[in-house]
């Protein structure tokens, strides 16, 4: 049982690896397919878990993670609740913006059993960017897919000049200022 | 890295978020998960409803159990034993316009006329010949939060018997009615001419239901939709009904959750000794008379971790469909069914405010 770290790894050249957290595997591969359908420039390798840590027997061939994203389906509580206990797994400097929280179910507002405050609260305590996304549609999915796969070139440096601790400005509402 | 300092919840001008499927604006039909993005902001429609505490999808983190929840005095028992133990559904309604108690005897006629027109479209039936429907229109006194409420009305559609007895009584065949208990807090500054019955609770045939709805919004320019019940909102009534102290015989509190399977979806029961669930109601609850989310989170908690043990089944991952206690059971698709008077007024306070949050 080994804690996630960022930086205790090389960077292989031309290459990002993501981590999908949650308890959906289904999602989670529909998730990661729609991801590698997209045009990129990169190689990429999506590594799916259903909780964190991760097992330490085969720490040494996994690359280097460059963004996890925490996958909690709002109409399961149980998803939250693994999400909280994986988040302690984790080495604090992933939390500078190497973190995304994404939250599907939100569409059927009868079906929620997690409410609005504790998923809030979640992206705020741990400032990271929350995602609002219904990954049973198509067309979000393809989106989503698109997005992460931004933050990715970021988070593992292949933008020059953009570092991933330019997320937390995604996190401000217009209204606060 | 700059981080705000306030751990207060920020509105946001707008969030990705698709058009929800249960609460359905005015007039408006959602699709379940459609990519329809919907501002937050609040449309004014010359009425303000100012909901000063909430935000998308949000529920409060603190409920008052209002102490004096006991019927008013000139409750008659008759009548609110006719509401107890039958199965309602629930409709929130928007306030009606020009609605005036005094006329009550002419809206039972007007309606009368329109059941009984509507019930013969389509039909060949002598012209003049009375199919026996009879519309009553009354007040239902007693059930009041605070003074300000409105005083509930009921509608009953009786079928006029057909025997040549005098004492012959009329068969009920449908009743609904409507009500809006402690409604004031959330429904500030609505205009003169609006009466604000909040909550409509019907039983019988559904054909009833529609006719009588669809004379009510043409008559009143209100609307009526159907009020859904989420699962966050049902472990809040199992929380708070656990811990009502009911003296007669208690029954025991029973959850049903459905597991999304394929193909057929599966239902879980979980019955829980009524002594037992208080007890641990009272273990969790700290304030007597408020209860707040974390107390209602950890009562489900303990509740899914102790069925975790023995059945190794994470009920959190399934949804809660319907709960029932000694006090009243509620299903998510809207019905509900009383079961004792005296937490009555209590019951229906929660379903008001459910109701004025959906047509908000």
């Amino acid at each position: 049982m080994s804690l996630v770290r960022p930086f205790d790894k090389l960077p292989t050249l031309n290459s990002a690896a993501i981590l999908l957290v949650g308890t959906d595997e289904s999602q989670q591969q529909q998730l990661a397919e729609a991801i590698l359908k997209e045009k990129k420039t990169f190689k990429i390798n999506i590594h799916v878990a259903t909780s964190l840590p991760l097992p330490a027997e085969r720490d040494h061939i996994r690359p280097r993670i460059d963004l996890i994203a925490f996958m909690i389906n709002m109409q399961s509580k149980h998803s939250l609740r693994n999400v909280e206990a994986s988040l302690s797994h984790m080495d604090a400097n992933f939390f500078l913006g190497k973190v995304c929280f994404l939250i599907t179910g939100v569409g059927r507002m009868n079906h929620c059993s997690v409410e609005m405050n504790a998923v809030r609260k979640l992206g705020n305590l741990y400032c990271s960017p929350v995602l609002f996304c219904e990954l049973d549609s198509e067309g979000i999915r393809v989106a989503t897919a698109q997005r992460l796969l931004r933050m990715l070139q970021i988070c593992a440096g292949h933008m020059p000049g953009v570092s991933a601790l330019f997320f937390s400005s995604v996190m401000k509402s217009s209204i606060d200022e | 890295m700059r981080r705000s300092g306030r751990p207060s919840l920020r509105r946001r001008q707008d969030m990705d978020t698709p058009d929800s499927g249960g609460m359905t604006p005015l007039g408006r039909k959602t699709a379940e998960t459609g990519i329809n993005f919907t501002s937050t902001t609040r449309f004014s429609r010359g009425l303000t409803f100012i909901r000063t505490h909430t935000l998308f999808g949000q529920s409060p983190t603190r409920r008052i159990i209002p102490q004096t929840s006991l019927l008013q005095e000139n409750a008659d028992p008759q009548k609110i034993a006719f509401l107890l133990r039958k199965q309602w559904t629930l409709y929130s309604v928007t306030p009606m316009y020009k609605f005036s108690y005094g006329n009550l005897k002419e809206y039972s006629r007007l309606l009368s006329a329109f059941v009984a027109a509507e019930k013969q479209k389509g039909l060949a039936v002598e012209v003049g010949n009375d199919l026996g429907i009879k519309v009553t229109l009354s007040t239902l006194l007693g059930l009041k939060g605070t003074d300000q409420d409105q005083v509930a009305i009921l509608v009953q559609i009786a079928s006029r018997s057909q025997l040549p007895f005098e004492n012959a009584e009329d068969k009920v065949v449908w009743s609904g009615w409507f009500c809006c208990i402690c409604g004031d807090d959330l429904l500030e500054s609505v205009p003169e001419d609006f009466t604000c019955l909040s909550l409509f609770l019907a039983n019988g045939a559904e054909s009833y239901t529609a006719i009588v709805g669809s004379w009510f919004q043409k008559t009143f320019d209100c609307y009526f939709s159907r009020l859904t019940i989420s699962p966050l909102n049902l472990a809040w009534m199992a929380a708070m009904w656990t811990g009502c102290k009911v003296d007669s015989h208690m029954a025991a509190t029973e959850l049903v959750f459905s597991v999304p399977c394929i193909p057929q979806s599966l239902d879980i029961s979980y019955a829980i000794h009524p002594e037992d669930a208080k007890a641990l109601w009272d273990t969790v609850q700290k304030t007597p008379g408020e209860v707040t989310q974390e107390e209602v989170n950890l009562f489900m908690d303990c509740l899914y971790s102790h069925f975790h043990r023995h059945f190794k089944i994470h009920l959190s991952a399934t949804r809660l469909v319907k709960v029932s206690t000694s006090i009243a059971s509620a299903h998510c698709d809207g019905n509900i069914k009383f079961l004792h008077s005296k937490h009555l007024i209590g019951v229906l306070t929660l379903l008001t405010e459910l109701a004025i949050s959906q047509i908000q």
